[in-house]
């Protein structure tokens, strides 16, 4: 567990949308999906993920329906709306653009300033 | 995001509210559910796995609530759920919601009077349209509003400033329909009035300039909404009928409408008539005369024209005046005012008693908040398990937060709504009330949308303040600590809180009111038994104007000679007379007086102004007045005897210095009258009890007689045998007398009725800021005892004494009250400064009052602590461990 990093804030949204972008998923579905694309390194309590859920539908950029899950259970699944890949790509620049930053400004040696 | 959206998403959620909660229920179960079954395919039993599945999904009941918050429904939900809580919190612990709200409601309802006083007193404009344009026209240094009526003709009618401008005056008159005339007052005005004003008649139609053609050339008379009402039940039919004003035909034109009580705040006259036609109503007529200023002039400034434009308009007006007129004009100069308390006349005082009146609210205002702000700390104190608790289950503090002040503003709705319920209550009273026999002084105090708002708002405001007291003490509490022991926190602490600072203070302004009140009461009841310059006490005035009955001319004195035989001969009367007025009843006149070398009579050559008094021989002796040198005035003092006067001693130390050399000297009065001194008279009061000594003078009314008559009768039987007798007597030389009988105690209403206002409203007041303060104390010492109880029951256990027990319980709050009291004390002193100027010998330095303040405090204390107290002796240390 000590090896694995703790969300930034914010950064919850953005796993969501993209976990759901790769199809439509139902919550625990997403939980293990952002277990596997991070590669188990971040750390979320599961139950965190739902009012993320009900916010990202509120704000319109995911939509909600019930179906049956692979284990025969009914469950709600989610899956992105126009607005939500259009929001995914913006914020996957940002996020983009602001990693880069932050990496360049942490790799500069002393002798290059 | 959409707003319509949002708005749509809230509704639907708090109507499907049940269906989705359902949902999210269905939707958190299937995700452990699901974890579950991964857990039991890595072998784990379904029990187990389920269990396990439950502990890694974290706070349920927590995540779901967010879940809720999140569909934005939540603010809503949340706030409806903190309103279903705090009602059943408050319903819980219904004596510390009733003290709650009685306290707020005191506050808030004794705010709402006052401020309805403010608004009808000194906000608003008189109740026409446009009121912000009309001004009183005053005149010369000292401000006097009235004007003589010439004046007033030149300033109509030179002036380039004022879209119109109207005369009017206050006057009595008998009215009768049926043949015995009852007393009225009514304004007499320029015939230009209503247009000026610019009301419309409820019914009918008013007069206009247009129907005035000189002197008694326009009977007809405007009833006002009241009088048409209680005199006329309201019948549409009265207009064009016709009604006798001093046995004179007068045509009713038609009513005024409701809301219209002329330009005086103060006054609501029963009907307008043309002053043109004053003779006929007054008996006597000074609209030639310039130099009777006796009728205030209200102009209505043209658009565009500024006060200070007009008022230099005015004033070239008054150097034309003072050239024409060197006589009678001299130095004449005008400025404008605010119109509705007799020109500005009593602006100051009434400012000055209603801005007194709107602190001391304010400050039983910020006492009430002060006072509950710690009832609600003591109360978030009883309730720190119950936070803590909370906070250890995953709420959150903005939330419990948000719950107490729900909890505040329910107690500050509920108490608004019942201050004001009793305030509107109260203000329809004082409405109907009229402090002043005989005299229709009243004022409107109807409360409107304004006062409601300002209630409301005052509610709302102190609920947010003292919610947000408790504030502190939650954000701090540690969750941990309190569960373990509730009984913890500032034992012993020696830091001065924020708490006993608000406890001090309203400790202080409940001391403060206190002081003032029984400086009040005290200069009330010194004043009563002061001297008056007259004997009041067993006396009764009978009032009767011979003018409204018909008589003229040479037929009063007659008939005042009569009545007064007739009243002589009344077995039990031990003397009686009559005169024009009476001292200190309603009105006063005073005349300008010159020396005897005197020889152009124009204002500035004048030596003083004295008071003036017809009176008939046998006054002084009625009134039990002390003569003090020369004779009283007698029946020789005929119409064409030479003129004398009885003085008081301020007149005579005013014109020559000493009262030995009054008697037998003259003086002249205005216009070059000759008047000899033949008597001294002790000084009294004339017009209120807080005038400094004034001259005065007594003429005999036989010389110029008068139409108003006020007999006034000595006499040892009571007052309610004597005045049917006094009543038939009359009736039986004329039945048709209009007669008003009063005991001379009661007429002293008027000038009393200042200090008696100002006493009524402190003591009022004073009783809330005492209530107040107990609430306070009574909360602070169950706090204090509350938070000590089990160090207390373990020190009582230990075999500590009662007065330790005592000391150590409630010897913080006593020292809080020693402190605020004296404090208040030192304040109050301060504050009857201002006291003295309204009511007569009103003085703090006063055993009396000092002991009463001292006594009344503490007893407060002594009353306020008691059961705190008795809690605190009875604390059994057993009981409290097994609570524990």
């Amino acid at each position: 567990m000590t090896d694995q990093a703790q969300l930034l804030p914010g950064t919850l949204d953005l796993l969501i949308l993209r976990a759901v972008s790769l199809g439509p998923l139902h919550g625990y579905g997403i939980l293990l999906r952002i277990g596997q694309i991070s590669g188990n390194a971040l750390l979320i309590e599961q139950g965190a993920l739902y009012p993320g859920l009900f916010r990202l539908v509120r704000q319109g950029l995911l939509k909600a329906s019930w179906g049956t899950s692979e284990n025969n259970r009914r469950a709600k699944f989610y899956e992105l709306t126009t607005a939500g890949r259009e929001r995914l790509r913006d914020e996957t620049e940002s996020w983009n653009r602001l990693a880069a930053a932050i990496a360049s400004a942490l790799a500069v040696q002393p002798e290059e300033i | 995001m959409n707003p319509l959206a949002s708005l749509h998403s809230i509704v639907t959620t708090l109507f499907r509210r049940s269906q989705i909660d359902r949902e999210m229920d269905e939707e958190l179960r299937t995700h452990i559910e699901h974890r579950a079954d991964d857990l039991e395919r890595s072998g784990l039993a379904r029990s187990e796995a389920e269990r396990r599945a439950r502990i890694e999904f974290g706070g349920y009941a927590r995540y779901k609530a967010e879940c809720h918050e999140a569909t934005g429904a939540s603010s809503i939900e949340t706030s409806l759920a903190d309103l279903r809580y705090g009602l059943r919190m408050l319903r819980k612990s219904p004596g510390f919601t009733l003290v709650a709200i009685l306290t707020l409601a005191l506050a808030i309802g004794a705010n709402a009077v006052v401020f309805s006083l403010l608004d009808s007193l000194v906000l608003r404009p008189i109740n026409v349209p446009n009121g912000k344009y009309l001004y009183t026209i005053e005149r010369g240094k000292d401000h006097s509003p009235t004007e003589s009526y010439p004046d007033y003709l030149a300033l109509r009618d030179r002036n380039r400033s004022f879209d119109g401008m109207l005369t009017a005056d206050i006057v009595p008159a008998g009215l009768d329909s049926d043949g015995v005339p009852s007393p009225i007052w009514l304004n007499i005005a320029s015939g230009n009035y209503f247009d000026v004003l610019g009301v419309q008649p409820f019914l009918g139609r008013f007069f206009h300039a247009s129907d005035e053609h000189g002197p008694d050339s326009a009977p007809y008379v405007v009833l006002s909404y009241g009088y048409w009402q209680s005199h006329f039940q309201g019948d549409r039919g009265v207009v064009g009928r016709t009604v006798r004003l001093n046995k004179l035909p007068y045509t009713i034109l038609g009513v005024a409408p409701r809301d219209f009580r002329g330009t005086e705040l103060f006054f609501a006259p029963s009907l307008w008539a043309p002053i043109v036609n004053e003779k006929q109503i007054t008996g006597l007529t000074d609209l030639d005369a310039r130099t009777a200023r006796g009728k205030w002039v209200v102009g209505r400034l043209k658009s565009g024209v500024t006060p200070v434009q007009a008022t230099a308009d005015l004033n070239s007006i008054a150097t034309w005046l003072a050239k024409s007129y060197p006589k009678e004009d001299e130095a004449i100069s005008f400025s404008l005012t605010r119109p509705g308390l007799l020109g500005n006349m009593l602006g100051g005082p009434v400012h000055a008693f209603v801005g007194g009146l709107m602190l001391l609210a304010a400050l039983i205002l910020l006492a009430a908040c002060a006072n509950l702000g710690s009832l609600f700390s003591a109360r978030a104190a009883d309730r720190a398990r119950e936070v803590a608790l909370r906070l250890a289950l995953g709420s959150s503090r903005a939330r419990i937060l948000r719950q107490l002040l729900t909890e505040a503003m329910l107690v500050s709705v509920a108490g608004g709504v019942l201050g004001m319920t009793c305030a509107a209550a109260l203000l329809r009273i004082l409405s109907a009330w009229q402090p002043i026999p005989d005299f229709p002084i009243n004022i409107a105090v109807n409360p409107d949308a304004r006062t409601y708002f300002v209630a409301l708002i005052l509610a709302l405001v102190s609920g947010l303040l003292f919610g947000m007291v408790p504030v502190r003490q939650v954000l701090n509490s540690d969750p941990y600590q309190g569960i373990k022991t509730a009984a913890h926190g500032a034992v012993g602490s020696r830091r001065i809180t924020l708490r006993d600072i608000l406890l001090a203070a309203q400790i202080a302004v409940c001391a403060v009111l206190v002081t003032s009140s029984l400086v009040a009461v005290r200069g009330m009841t010194r004043s009563l038994q002061s001297n008056f310059g007259f004997v009041p006490q067993n006396v009764l005035q009978i009032n009767t104007d011979l003018n409204m009955s018909g008589y003229t001319g040479d037929q009063v004195p007659v008939m005042q000679r009569r009545m007064l035989t007739a009243v002589q001969s009344i077995p039990s009367v031990s003397s009686a007379a009559y005169s024009n007025r009476i001292p200190l009843n309603l009105g006063w006149s005073t005349t300008t007086i010159f020396p005897d070398a005197t020889t152009d009579f124009r204002p500035s050559n004048s030596a003083f102004g004295a008071f003036e008094y017809y009176v008939s021989p046998g006054f002084f002796k009625t009134a039990q007045t002390s003569l003090l040198q020369g004779r009283e005035l007698t029946w020789i003092d005929k119409k064409d005897a030479p003129r004398v006067a009885v003085i008081n001693q301020a007149f005579a130390r005013k014109i020559f210095g000493s009262e030995s050399k009054a008697i037998g000297s003259f003086f002249k009065i205005w216009g070059g009258t000759r008047v000899q001194i033949v008597g001294i008279v002790e000084t009294g009061k004339y017009v209120t009890l807080s005038e400094d000594p004034s001259p005065a003078m007594f003429l005999s009314i036989l010389q110029s007689p008068s139409s108003v008559t006020f007999l006034i009768v000595r006499s040892n039987r009571s007052p309610q045998d004597l005045s049917p007798i006094l009543a038939t007597t009359l009736h039986s030389l004329d039945g048709g007398l209009p007669l008003t009988i009063n005991t001379w105690e009661k007429e002293l209403g008027t000038a009393l009725f200042a200090a008696r206002a100002a006493s009524i409203a402190l003591g009022v007041l004073g009783s809330l800021g005492a209530m107040l303060a107990i609430t306070g104390i009574f909360g602070m010492a169950s706090y204090s005892v509350s938070k000590r109880l089990r160090e207390l029951g373990i020190r009582i256990a230990l075999g500590a004494q009662r007065k330790t027990v005592l000391a150590t319980a409630l010897g913080r709050v006593f020292r809080l009250l020693t402190i605020g009291s004296v404090a208040g004390l030192l304040l109050g002193f301060a504050a009857t400064k201002l006291l003295s100027y309204i009511v007569y010998q009103a003085t703090p330095r006063d055993p009396i009052v000092l002991a009463g303040v001292i006594f009344t405090m503490l007893l407060l204390g002594i009353l306020a602590a008691w059961i705190p107290a008795q809690r605190a002796l009875n604390a059994d240390p057993l009981m409290l461990l097994r609570e524990e």
